[in-house]
């Protein structure tokens, strides 16, 4: 029994200038080799320009426990959000 | 389908009152439509199945790059043979995408692949046909990936997300294979005379396996209803296969060919086909690992990953080199 590739999160951008998104991962002995198999597994159809590769056990993921803690303190700050601000019908371009 | 009778290893259907307080919080969540992600909390039998449902799909997608594979050197023209390459790998590709959605669930790749060349892991019993013309390529594409497609597109909307991402992924490239397929098929059918009946002996041969590819009827099935609890089978067996033959019968009809079965006929009151008795023996047989290709198909992959695994171990080697190099030299 060998040992196994590591694991490669892949992120790749697309044409239109939207930040690099995750689409997968795959196995690869080294960084040179993660980015050429992303570009055969992900990018078979101009869905990108650019590539990055980040080893899977270097990511730090919040745990599905600390959800409450992390994000609850967003939910009662309404005032966030621009529509929280009413404004008269007569008053442009606010 | 390509993930066929997955096992839950469940006897009955958990109902609410058995289930402890974490299982009734996983089961509303599943109600609710939110998506399982893999570090969430969930029951054992649900990982395990899920395990055993997208590894299968994983299998079959790279075992049946074997079938239309043996037609790439003999592909009618260089265009023919492009597209067909090009089909291959995107089946590759599929098939990167579920072992990393399982991956997801603990499991990993290597165990897998174990797993199917010892014959403890399934894969669909469509690819133990042999492609005996170049017309069994059209007629794969047409059939074998029309119906992954009607299957595919449901789960796209299963509850555990990394495989509801991979089914998204893998339904955008597959209408290009079943296009391919029935561009080949139109070919044939509307070629000489020898090439309509190579297209029809394909459609005859093609016909049930494919028509059985949805797996034997559901309604009794302990597992198919657990399974649909935790929406991770979205449609029937039975309601996907009625929608495959509603589908695939009027593309027949135009392409002049006679689907092999002298019990079709449409049904005017129900707005559907009526078909005839399902051979579901020879189902079994092919399951159980007696259909005409299946010892074929696992030695090759069993050959293929033994002689790649210098391969395998060579990258590994020199990758951990050149890791040693750069951390003496930093």
């Amino acid at each position: 029994m060998t040992k196994e590739w590591p694991l490669w999160e892949i992120f790749i951008r697309s044409q239109h200038g939207l930040a690099h998104k995750h689409v997968g991962s795959l196995h690869a002995a080294d960084a040179p080799m993660a980015i050429k198999n992303a570009r055969d597994v992900y990018t078979r159809r101009n869905e990108g320009v650019s590539i990055w590769a980040v080893r899977s056990a270097e990511i730090t993921a919040s745990a599905p426990g600390d959800r409450e803690a992390l994000f609850e303190p967003a939910n009662d700050k309404v005032y966030r959000h621009p529509t929280f601000f009413p404004m008269p019908d007569e008053v442009k371009h606010l | 389908m390509y993930a066929q009778m997955v096992d839950t290893g469940v006897k009955a259907v958990a109902a609410a009152a058995d289930m402890s307080p974490e299982e009734q919080a996983f089961q509303a969540r599943i109600d609710a439509d939110i998506k399982i992600e893999p570090k969430d909390w969930m029951p054992e039998a649900y990982r395990k199945t899920l395990v055993r449902q997208i590894s299968q799909h994983a299998h079959s997608e790279i075992v049946g790059m074997l079938p239309e594979g043996n037609w790439i050197t003999r592909a009618p023209s260089l265009s023919r043979k492009a597209i067909l390459m090009a089909k291959v790998q995107d089946e590759g590709g599929h098939g990167l995408y579920l072992y990393a959605a399982a991956e997801t669930l603990g499991v990993s790749r290597d165990r897998m692949i174990e797993d199917l060349h010892a014959g403890r892991a399934k894969y669909s019993s469509i690819f133990n046909y042999p492609t005996l013309t170049w017309a069994d390529v059209g007629a794969i594409g047409w059939l074998v990936d029309g119906a992954a497609i009607m299957n595919q597109i449901p789960l796209c909307r299963c509850s555990f997300g990394p495989y509801a991402r991979a089914m998204v992924r893998v339904c955008k490239e597959e209408s290009f294979h079943q296009r391919q397929g029935y561009a080949i098929m139109i070919a044939l059918a509307q070629g000489t005379a020898e090439q309509k009946a190579m297209a029809q002996d394909a459609l005859n041969r093609w016909w049930w396996p494919s028509v059985m590819m949805f797996g034997p009827p559901d309604a009794e099935s302990v597992h198919s209803a657990q399974s649909a609890a935790w929406k991770i089978k979205i449609m029937s067996n039975d309601e996907l296969r009625q929608r495959f033959i509603d589908q695939t019968v009027p593309q027949a009809d135009y392409l002049g060919l006679t689907v092999p079965d002298p019990d079709l006929k449409w049904n005017a009151l129900q707005q559907r086909y009526d078909f005839g008795a399902i051979d579901w023996n020879e189902f079994y047989e092919v399951i159980k690992g007696n259909g005409p290709c299946n010892r074929e198909r696992l030695a090759t992959r069993v050959k293929a990953w033994e002689d790649g695994a210098w391969v395998r171990e060579a990258a590994m080697a020199h990758a951990e080199k050149q890791a040693a190099r750069a951390a003496k030299a930093a």
